[in-house]
């Protein structure tokens, strides 16, 4: 244990004296209680250390061997998209007081994230409409999952209905939670890309637990659901909506719309791609199932002088206190990633939210009418958020790589998730799109059409 | 320090003032009224904060002020293995061809991510002594309860449905009997002996045919090797069950002992705790599963396999678990840990384990003579105290806590395992110098000492804190868990 690290500070005197001062000679002799047969006497088949400076060449090299948002004209979406992420975020985030800590357990040196916490909360609640939020879940598609649990556990039923036109990873990810505590899931199928209202009153009834859909679906579309909400209403179910928070900035929050809970991702709130993770799952919902939210809780309260203060609430809910009693087993989430989008909804603003959502409506629709001037078939719907389902003809896995030759990344090939729409990409703009851009992938994608 | 209230940032708004710079709108305005049913248009505006980018970056700086991570000061809460986050980790997951990727692009345009994903799984594999490994788990109690459905899935492969108990040692972490009852389980608990392992004749006594399996941390929250555990595997693994590993104290054992190698079947590691990845205040953390062959076949799809030179993710596994979530994993914590290992190397992470090893030591030496320590034997990366000398004395565990963040310190678990009365668990990793170690030691000597002479202080701490005690049953009887503008505001708005 010679080796010099500058991750290790000890000294070989800081060394001596510590294991004079334990009364041994060496530091084996602490290993001694594990046992002879279960004692690992190799050195670890592993890659040698490198330095900074070369660890940093060899994984910026390996960086630089993927195609990134930043060097290729996106329009690839279907739940994760490269929106306009204002550069302040990233300097909040960096503050090691933020992300060197732990849970916020020791409330009087922890005040800083509480309180950041207690407004990305209040944020979720004014963006969705509904009574409270969380602080944050892995995830869009595992809050999705724990929603339809929770739904399970609180109706004490065992079915859950699905909409097609929810995101397919997020379906698997519902399927996988609900498997877990022998809940059925049922899929709703999707009639012109929005839930099939005449599917869903067929196969709801008394034994449903709740209704899951996407408020805007995976294909960009608005659906009526307030309808959806007033027919499980009818049955007694639960009514949740998985809903993208930015499209919150213009349409009818789904706490308006009769939603139980409203979960989703917040991605689109000043947090990178990725490649997939990590996101940030947000949770809300109504007063009345205060008691059976997942993870964790930020309440104010006031010190013993009356200051105001933040601390983790209602606990009596967690697997720390409840144990196998819990409502969830969730303990670490994405408190990290919700400061982030705390700061991006902060510096977006009353007004920024709502301008953003709208230049996202607008550049779909403007990439809608230049695909349909160009001759190709949009389908489904009139208004489209983020998304649109154009038939290409041929398969998309062909299209995209020419695109990618032309520095474009193509969009979503959507006959791996819905066969009868072999042939069809699902296209995703955002206001990070210039309307050349748009042109631009209309223009190759009608040289390849013809 | 103590000072007003912290505005929140609702209340330092302002109608007016804007604090974005979004890319000009280049294409024709819409008129939203044609295109959706009015009951679909948002009539009442989202009350989002109006601030300037000065306002936010004050705000936030103000707010990191009253906050406490590593970087701030010494931070040894057991079983969370606070170490040091590396720099060079923040750098590398910032490159733009990892940040600013697609999970759903085309795989031939992200062989750089996928190398790294598939390379880790062999560090982690190696580390571990399993045989496979999926990243796909976004933390440990994610992973744990991915684990238990494979191996749940395993039993029924075999036709075998009546297994409906897991085993958790009563000193088990929560979320493994939490886990445990997502994945559809019964929790049976199994008691620890009175050298603080677990009890042998209990567990043989609570295992049978309907065992599915015993979840295991080792060392365990006591800091202690169950030195046992070939037994344990024997008698779990004779009556059909499977043996599960809880990583969270990886740190102890880390090229000295590997869960593979002790006959366990399933392991998950906690990527944000071992390897670095910063803890972000409560996360995102990372937790993969490893798994010994004849579980593979149930990992969460995809699977990321190498074929030749590339690497593409298997989708056709039939008898997969299914998917955990979206996508691959939480990918940016995961290039943390990858870059975290390339940095150490096999002798980096041998010294690794040995001076948080040394360190826990140490520190229990010095302290003993001050506080009572239940398990006297040594102990792995951490240890547990017990307050009970002090609470006779009339001052709570709790206390010692609070008194703590006085000298700048965070304090260690407290009240855990629940097996220890008064418990306080000290982790204080290997990245700690000794001179950080010997100014906690003083400091808990001292507040041992005030115990017996000026109990009050102790009892009445914090007395540097921007807060002092916080009432936690106020907020719990009438819980606020917003900020809403307050009627006289509303009314003169």
């Amino acid at each position: 244990m010679d080796m010099k690290h500058r991750y290790i500070p000890m000294t070989e005197t800081d060394r001596d004296e510590m294991l004079a001062a334990i009364g041994i000679a060496t530091v084996d002799e602490l290993f001694e209680d594990i046992p002879e047969k279960v004692r690992f006497k190799g050195e670890l088949d592993i890659k040698p250390a490198k330095s900074e400076t070369a660890l940093m060449k060899e994984l910026s090299h390996l960086a630089s061997k993927n195609a990134d948002s930043r060097h290729y004209t996106s329009f690839l979406g279907a739940g994760v998209y490269d929106h306009y992420k204002p550069i302040i975020v990233d300097h909040v985030i960096s503050r090691s007081e933020f992300y060197t800590a732990y849970t916020p357990y020791q409330p009087e040196i922890s005040q800083g994230e509480l309180q950041a916490i207690f407004e990305f909360q209040t944020m979720i609640c004014e963006l969705t409409g509904m009574d409270l939020a969380n602080s944050s879940m892995y995830d869009g598609g595992t809050a999705l999952a724990e929603a339809g649990t929770l739904a399970a556990g609180h109706t004490r039923r065992k079915k859950l209905l699905v909409s097609e036109t929810v995101h397919p990873e997020s379906r698997d990810v519902v399927q996988a939670y609900a498997a877990g505590q022998f809940i059925e899931v049922v899929t709703i199928p999707h009639k012109d890309g929005v839930t099939d209202m005449e599917k869903l009153e067929q196969l709801i009834d008394g034994d449903t637990a709740a209704v899951l859909v996407q408020y805007p679906n995976f294909f960009g579309q608005v659906e009526d659901i307030e309808s959806v909400g007033k027919i499980i209403h009818d049955q007694g179910g639960l009514f949740i909506v998985s809903s993208n928070p930015l499209a919150l900035g213009v349409l009818t929050p789904p706490g308006k719309l009769g939603a139980d809970i409203t979960v989703g991702d917040a991605q689109p709130f000043g947090i990178p791609e990725q490649f997939g993770g990590p996101h940030c799952g947000y949770f809300a919902t109504t007063t009345k199932l205060m008691r059976k939210v997942p993870g964790r809780l930020v309440g104010e309260t006031t010190d013993e002088d009356g200051r105001r203060g933040y601390v983790l609430t209602l606990q009596a809910r967690e697997q720390h206190i409840r144990r196998d009693k819990a409502t969830s087993n969730i303990c670490s989430n994405q408190a990290l990633n919700a400061l982030a989008a705390s700061v991006a909804m902060t510096a977006l603003g009353k007004v920024g939210v709502k301008e953003m959502a709208y230049q996202n409506i607008a550049k779909t629709r403007y990439a809608k009418e230049a695909f349909e001037k160009a001759g190709f078939d949009v389908k489904f719907g009139n208004v489209h958020f983020n998304e649109i389902v154009v038939d290409v003809k041929k398969p998309v896995a062909e299209v995209n790589e020419q695109l990618f030759h032309k520095g474009m990344i193509g969009g979503y090939d959507l006959s791996s998730t819905y066969p009868e729409l072999a042939n069809h990409t699902l296209i995703a703009v955002t206001e990070q799109r210039t309307k050349e851009e748009i042109d631009a992938l209309v223009q190759e994608m009608e040289a390849l059409h013809a | 320090m103590r000072n007003e209230n912290q505005p929140l940032i609702f209340e330092i708004s302002k109608e007016g003032r804007i604090g974005y710079s979004l890319p000009e709108l280049d294409v024709p305005e819409v008129d939203l009224t044609n295109l959706l049913p009015e009951t679909y248009i948002r009539s009442e505006e989202a009350e989002l904060p109006e601030v300037s980018e000065l306002d936010i970056m004050r705000h936030y700086t103000a707010l990191s002020n009253r906050n406490h991570g590593v970087d701030t000061g010494f931070y040894p809460l057991g079983s969370c293995t606070m170490k040091y986050n590396p720099k060079i980790n923040e750098a590398v997951a910032r490159l733009s061809g990892f940040a600013n990727i697609h999970p759903l692009q085309d795989e031939a345009t992200v062989q750089g991510a996928m190398e790294i994903m598939y390379d880790l799984q062999e560090h982690l594999s190696e580390i571990t002594g399993m045989d496979e490994v999926t990243l796909q788990p976004a933390a440990g109690a994610h992973g744990e309860w991915t684990a238990l459905m494979m191996i749940r899935a395993f039993h029924e492969s075999n036709g075998d449905f009546n297994r409906t108990k897991v085993l958790v040692p009563d000193s088990a972490h929560g979320t493994n009997p939490a886990s445990a009852t997502v994945a559809g389980f019964d929790t049976i608990t199994v008691k620890s002996n009175d050298n603080g392992l677990v009890d042998i004749e209990d567990l043989k006594s609570k295992v049978g045919p309907d065992t599915a399996a015993l979840m295991l941390t080792n060392p365990n929250t006591l800091g202690l090797f169950e030195e046992d555990i070939l037994k344990m595997a024997e008698i779990v693994h004779g009556v059909g069950g499977k043996l599960y590993y809880d990583g969270a104290n990886l740190n102890a054992v880390m090229a000295k002992a590997r869960p593979g190698d002790m006959g366990f079947d399933a392991v998950h590691l906690n990527l944000h705790k071992t390897f670095t990845g910063p803890h972000g205040g409560g996360g995102p953390g990372s937790g993969p599963v490893g798994v010994k062959a004849d579980l593979a076949p149930f990992l969460p799809k995809p699977v990321l396999v190498k074929e030749g030179d590339s690497y593409t993710f298997e989708y056709d596994r039939p008898q997969s678990i299914g998917r955990v979530k979206p996508f691959y994993g939480n990918f940016g914590i995961y290039l943390r840990a990858y870059t975290y290992i390339r940095s150490m190397g096999p002798d980096g992470l041998k010294a690794v384990t040995e001076y948080a090893v040394l360190n826990a030591n140490y520190m229990m030496r010095r302290l003993e003579p001050y506080f009572d320590l239940p398990y006297p034997q040594h102990c792995k990366h951490e240890f547990v105290l017990s307050g009970r000398r002090q609470k006779k004395l009339g001052v709570r565990t709790l206390d010692m806590a609070k008194r703590l963040l006085d000298f700048g310190f965070h304090p260690p678990t407290i009240y855990f395992p629940l097996n220890v009365e008064e418990g306080m668990m000290i982790e204080p990793t290997e990245t700690e110098s000794k001179e950080t170690l010997d100014s906690f030691i003083d400091a808990m000597i001292q507040i041992a000492k005030e115990v017996e002479e000026t109990p009050e202080i102790v009892q009445e701490a914090p007395h540097t804190t921007v807060v002092n005690r916080l009432d936690e049953t106020k907020a719990a009887r009438h819980p606020v868990l917003r900020f809403k503008k307050k009627e006289e505001e509303l009314v003169n708005a």
